[in-house]
């Protein structure tokens, strides 16, 4: 019960804050006035002028296509330089030299798609500099261009017969000014509160209270305790659905998340703007009702999966159950006091709940940061988490991209059940036609194609296999999940596979690639040919997109997608794994 | 254009044509079937290479796979073939009535006896043709001279003549067409090849047939999800094959099975079935008479949600019918039906004709034979606008409340109020008032009421439900026009309608959003129909109406709008549902498949075998069966469209979904289970 509470009360924080902030967002990319304009106004112009923007200029989709490639490429760049330059810029005190080449292709693409997959050890393999000025940066820019193309989505929808969509610079700026800037000073501030560090200090060492002996009979008497600019990051790296850890372990670490409070507030931020922007997606096409058929679509989803997985987990395995062969329960399996089930790849400090809780969302989200090893859930656990992430993030999904992945998918299922009610399909009053249809294809089926080709090459190399830690149904998991989460652009890592290769550092890269930029260039696509629509008035013969059925149908077709892309997948790894385990 | 062609022809035509298709160019129209078609091939050179020993699966595995893939291929052609038959033998009739014949092709209007006899086909456009009686009119054309009775059957089906004369709205002909009585000159008004005829039979045999915006939308969804499957089995391979090393066994999928789970997975129903739909939505509209230019028309149809028809006709009978007397000035009211009678006796209008039925039923007034009472009967013209008799001592007219008014003003008579009042109250009634006076006398006044045809007001109500609104068209005043569109229950109406005004109208709802429909006969019609999204042209209709219109009703018959709104959503519907269903298939066909492909290297997942498959190979072939057998199973459905309700989207987007949708989840779980069970039983596996 303690537990089934603890989940409810994660949900009803979630939905409370994201309904004034989605209306927030909303106001602010319309140019609106709100509380922060008075702070934030100087700073929109000033940038402006040092950048020669002209606020008020409209872009063609193509202008802010290219815009955002442009953008995009100019720091995946800056960002590559950075890493293998890192040995002679400053802030480096421990004196890390620069990483081979092919895993600074790998991060640098990793970071500008929000990905955030770390094929790299952070505290081990990167400075100071890299982390604030390569990382932390493009945590927020990343975060900024996927708002921005949504916003040039929405007016797509809005518009009728014009050929501008917004500005890129101007949506960038104004996304960064007053959404992403002033809410990672709140949740750094708060992280810092609870121990999160924040220093330019060199790494400590500290002498172990209880001396440790390894297999090979040395003794270990000191620990190498790690420090940096971390609070900062952190609360961006929640906020943008990033997941690009400070340190190695990511949140599972003391210091990246030292206490339940923490953990509540990085928690809650992995899906607040996702969550939000649903609401600001129904406020500006003025029509809430719409944004709340994608919201509760989408929260749907996520309530099956967090209930699948809290299940899972709780009642844990039959092995540690005790079953005929070894009669005596090895775990406590109730929800009350002291964690219990699964405890294996968790933290103590967090427990079932809120590790569960934790792996859902950042699954759900392309969040990708974590506070458990995902590579010890249960079979089925897993496999929902890895679900998520094949489904194309469009279960909340990273910030902006993930509400266009969804309408994509919204415009998959107005043509199908358009067509059942006999006319053609039209989505919020616009005609969906040939040209729609293909882009949202390429929306919806970009994460798919990139998972498949690339897990399907990556099982023929050699070389893959033998950098697994595990065999068989979960090794083939162990594979599956790092292209899942590249394909998804998600970033967390199952573990258990190595995967600092040159073949994997590129095929992964070139998998991250794919999945971010195919989807936005079809999104801005789409943005570009329903603003040249008119609209079409709605009548008893139209179909609702608001209403039950629809929200239902669309889950319906998410699931369908996934499930018909990754069934031959998903049973050869953790189903086969999940009946071996209990036969 | 009913068409009695034994339903065996078209089955042989068909079968002979699936055959036919087989051919790569006709193959590579469709890409889901051309997958299916080149699997086919694949799977065929593979068995040859098992015959010489290379392979991963025995021959008669591989050999049964491949024939099953062939009749696949086989079925989705005869899909098509037999819903082009129905066209075809269509066109071949209307063929029949395009021969060239000799006509008499003259240089001036002035010199009709001067002509010269040519072949029709040297026609041009701007030639002028005489045709007399029992001669074939050569060409679609204009008259420009005379009057003349044409039985326009070969087109439209319908035997009785019609009447076509110089001037006016009727004064187009289509070539093909029989002159029965008098004669024509006609204007050619196209080019060989172009005439109307030669549409016709392009549309209707399909030859012209493009894809129309949606089926394109709707081909590029099956084409990507085709190839997500493609990436899905070849992705399986490299799973198995890593899947084999990592437990040392040996890798159990074949590429035969692949190319198997591929064309399973592959929306292959719809795929195969897709352009019979498009083509049998185009047969079923033509079998009411209409003939639209595009496809892309009745797809325009199931979106519009504005009717405008035309009141009589569609919402009222033809003509009105005499309801009541109502006498005034102090007459009886069986003086005014005596007159009225009288009056209308020689009046061969229906609505003179109601006059004397009324009075009938009312007094018993006979009939009587006018030349015995020696009356001479005046007709309606258009100057007076009334008719009536004079008799020896008496005038009696009857016509409309203005025009007696002034005959009896001038005559120095007196019009009465308590005419006026019930000229009025008629009129608020959405009835028409006559008025009957004797001499310098009025009588009373005739009330002429607008029958609405039955069933309207539930059709209207249904049409509603669905979204649809309809609006009345009529040349009524307001006052008159309210009170039948009240009876009638559109929603709107629009009175004193000119061209001008339906055009504004138009454009009004589109500007709005909404897409609108309407019929048109007459030339100032065309700017209208030219602005409409759907726009039917009566086929009695001008020339100028027709080419505004983007479909033309062989009936003009103005409650054809509805039927067509009918067919195109019918068509979508079908296009929608049968993708449905044949996606949902493909849970039923991974549950059949994987476990039994992968029951060698886990054998747990037998638990995923919920169907209790005998073996791979007989699931395997199971479900390929299933699959070849559905698309048969479906043209039926294909050809005669999903069925269709008058309720609102919702209800219908439900039913639907549950009979296509679940339907389409539960039904291969069954027949692939019976399949396999037939299987086993006939000891093959």
């Amino acid at each position: 019960m303690e537990t089934v509470i603890q989940y409810s009360i994660y949900l009803i924080i979630l939905i409370a804050l994201a309904i004034p902030l989605g209306r927030y967002i909303g106001k602010v990319m319309n140019g609106e006035k709100v509380f922060l304009s008075r702070v934030g106004r100087p700073c929109e112009r000033l940038i402006y002028r040092l950048l020669h923007i002209e606020e008020s200029e409209e872009m063609t989709w193509k202008r802010y296509a290219l815009s955002a490639i442009l953008f995009s490429a100019l720091f995946l760049v800056t960002l590559f330089l950075i890493i293998l330059l890192q040995g002679i810029l400053p802030l480096n005190p421990e004196k890390i030299d620069g990483t081979s080449w092919h895993l600074a292709f790998n991060t640098a693409v990793s970071f500008i798609t929000n990905t955030n997959w770390q094929a790299y050890s952070s505290e081990a393999q990167l400075s100071y500099f890299t982390q604030m000025i390569g990382l932390t940066v493009q945590n927020f820019v990343s975060a900024a261009v996927g708002i921005s193309v949504l916003f040039a989505l929405i007016r797509g929808f809005v518009r009728t017969k014009t050929n501008g969509i917004g500005n890129f610079f101007v949506d960038v700026t104004r996304s960064l000014v007053y959404v992403l800037i002033p809410l990672s000073i709140v949740v750094s501030i708060g992280l810092v509160s609870q121990g999160v560090v924040q220093n330019f200090k060199s790494y400590d060492t500290v002498q172990l209270i209880e001396p440790i002996t390894t297999e090979d009979g040395t003794v270990v008497t000191e620990e190498v305790v790690p420090m940096g600019p971390a609070a900062s990051q952190i609360a961006i790296k929640q906020l943008g659905t990033n997941g690009g850890g400070f340190f190695g372990v990511n949140s599972a670490h003391p210091f990246e998340n030292p206490t339940i409070l923490a953990n509540l507030l990085e928690m809650i931020s992995i899906l607040l703007i996702p969550a939000a922007l649903c609401f600001t997606f129904g406020r500006n096409i003025k029509d809430s009702k719409q944004g709340r058929a994608i919201f509760i679509a989408m929260f749907t989803v996520l309530v099956i999966a967090l209930t699948s997985v809290a299940v899972s987990e709780q009642f844990a395995t039959p092995q540690l159950q005790g079953s005929e062969r070894n009669s005596e329960e090895l775990v406590d399996l109730s929800t009350d006091g002291q964690a219990g089930g699964n405890m294996e790849g968790k933290e103590a400090r967090f427990g079932i709940a809120s590790s569960v809780t934790w792996g859902v969302f950042t699954t759900a989200a392309s969040n990708g940061s974590v506070n458990s090893m995902h590579d010890s859930y249960t079979p089925l656990g897993g496999m929902v988490l890895m679900l998520l992430m094949m489904l194309g993030e469009v279960i909340f999904g990273g910030v902006g991209c993930g509400l266009y992945g969804m309408l994509g998918f919204a415009i998959l299922t107005v043509f199908i059940a358009g067509l059942m009610v006999g006319r053609t399909p039209e989505y919020l009053g616009k005609k969906i036609e040939p040209y729609e249809m293909k882009m949202a294809v390429f929306v919806c089926l970009a994460t798919p194609v990139a998972i498949l080709i690339g897990s399907g090459i990556a099982m023929v190399i050699p070389s893959v296999a033998d950098g697994l830690n595990n065999a068989g149904a979960h090794g083939f998991s162990e594979v599956l999940y790092a292209f899942a989460s590249a394909g998804g652009n998600n970033g967390s890592a199952f573990a258990g596979l190595g995967t600092d290769t040159p073949f994997l550092n590129i095929a992964i890269g070139l998998c991250m690639l794919l999945a971010r930029f195919v989807p936005m260039l079809a999104t801005l696509a789409i943005a570009g040919s329903l603003a040249k629509k008119k609209k079409i008035a709605t009548s008893a013969g139209t179909l609702s997109t608001s209403n039950g059925m629809f929200i239902a149908l669309l889950i319906f077709v998410v699931l369908l997608i996934g499930a018909l892309s990754f069934f031959p997948a998903v049973a050869l790894g953790p189903i086969a794994e999940h009946l071996q385990m209990i036969a | 254009m009913e068409i009695k062609v034994k339903d065996k022809k078209i089955l042989l035509h068909a079968l002979k044509d699936s055959f036919m298709k087989l051919s790569p160019k006709t193959q590579i129209g469709n890409p889901v079937m051309f997958l299916v078609y080149i699997s086919a091939i694949l799977t065929s050179f593979l068995f040859l290479l098992s015959c010489f020993g290379i392979k991963d699966a025995s021959s008669g595995y591989i050999l049964g796979i491949a024939v099953i893939l062939w009749f696949t291929v086989l079925f989705a052609n005869f899909a098509e073939a037999i819903a082009e038959g129905r066209g075809k033998a269509q066109a071949d009739s209307l063929r029949a009535s395009k021969k060239d014949i000799e006509t008499k092709k003259i240089d001036s209007i002035d010199h009709k006896e001067d002509f010269k006899l040519v072949s029709s086909a040297t026609l041009r456009k701007g030639d002028l043709v005489l045709v007399n009686a029992g001669e074939q009119i050569p060409a679609d054309g204009e008259v420009v001279e005379g009057a003349a009775s044409v039985d326009e059957s070969a087109i439209t089906g319908e035997s009785a003549p019609v009447i076509r004369e110089a001037g006016g709205d009727r004064s187009a002909v289509t070539g093909g067409t029989m002159v029965t009585s008098d004669w024509i000159v006609i204007q050619v008004t196209s080019e060989a090849g172009e005439s109307f005829l030669d549409k016709m039979i392009a549309m209707v045999e399909g030859s012209s047939r493009k894809k129309t915006p949606n089926e394109i939308a709707l081909q590029i969804f099956l084409v990507a999800l085709t190839a997500i499957f493609i990436l899905v089995t070849a992705s399986l391979y490299s799973y198995s094959l890593f899947s084999s090393k990592q437990l040392g066994l040996e890798n159990p999928t074949s590429i035969t099975s692949l190319i198997a789970l591929l064309v399973c997975l592959a929306p292959t129903t719809i795929g195969a079935l897709l352009s019979a739909i498009g083509i049998a939505g185009m047969s079923r509209l033509n079998q009411s008479n209409v003939l639209a230019m595009s496809g892309r028309a009745i797809e325009a149809a199931g979106d519009v949600d504005i009717l405008m028809l035309d009141k009589t006709g569609t919402i009222t009978l033809g003509n009105r019918q005499a309801a009541e007397f109502i006498p005034v000035d102090g007459h009886t009211e069986q003086e005014l039906a005596e007159a009225a009678q009288l009056a209308s006796l020689a009046d061969e209008t229906p609505e003179g004709r109601s006059v004397v039925i009324l009075a009938k039923e009312k007094f018993g007034i006979r009939e009587r034979n006018l030349e015995e009472l020696h009356v001479s009967f005046v007709p309606f013209t258009a100057t007076t606008r009334m008719s009536g008799v004079d008799m020896k001592s008496d005038r009696i007219r009857k016509g409309a409340a203005d025009s007696i008014k002034e005959y009896i003003i001038n005559q120095g008579g007196r019009y009465s109020g308590q005419c006026d009042v019930a000229v009025k109250s008629i009129a608020s009634k959405g009835g028409t008032p006559l008025v009957v006076s004797k001499n310098k006398e009025i009588l009373g006044v005739i009330y002429l009421k607008d029958i609405i045809k039955a069933g309207v007001n539930e059709k209207f109500a249904d049409l509603r439900k669905m979204g649809i609104k309809t609006i009345m068209i009529t040349g009524d005043n307001p006052l008159t026009a309210a009170a039948i569109a009240a009876e009638a229950g559109v929603d709107d109406f629009l009175a004193e309608a000119t061209p001008e005004g339906k055009l504004q109208m138009i454009r009004d709802f589109q500007a709005k959003g909404h897409l609108v429909a309407m019929t048109g006969d007459g030339t100032n019609d065309a700017p209208a129909l030219a602005q409409a999204d759907v726009a039917v042209a009566m086929n009695t209709g001008t020339q100028a109406a027709k080419e505004a219109g983007n479909m033309v009703d062989l009936d003009s018959s103005p409650t054809k709008l509805i039927d067509i709104v009918r067919i195109g959503k019918q068509l979508l519907m079908t296009r929608g549902s049968l993708t449905t269903f044949s996606i949902a298939n493909d849970l039923a066909k991974y549950f059949a498949i994987i476990p039994a492909l992968f029951l060698g290297l886990y054998p747990e997942l037998s638990a995923l075998n919920i169907m209790h498959l005998h073996s791979a190979e007989s699931a395997i072939f199971s479900a390929i069966i299933y699959n070849a057998l559905i698309i048969i199973a479906l043209i039926p459905l294909a050809l005669k469209g999903v069925k269709y309700r008058e309720v609102s989207a919702g209800k219908l987007l439900s039913w639907n979904l549950l009979v296509y949708g679940v339907g389409g989840i539960i039904a291969p779980f069954i027949f692939v289970k019976l399949i396999d069970l037939l299987l086993v039983a006939t000891g093959l596996f």
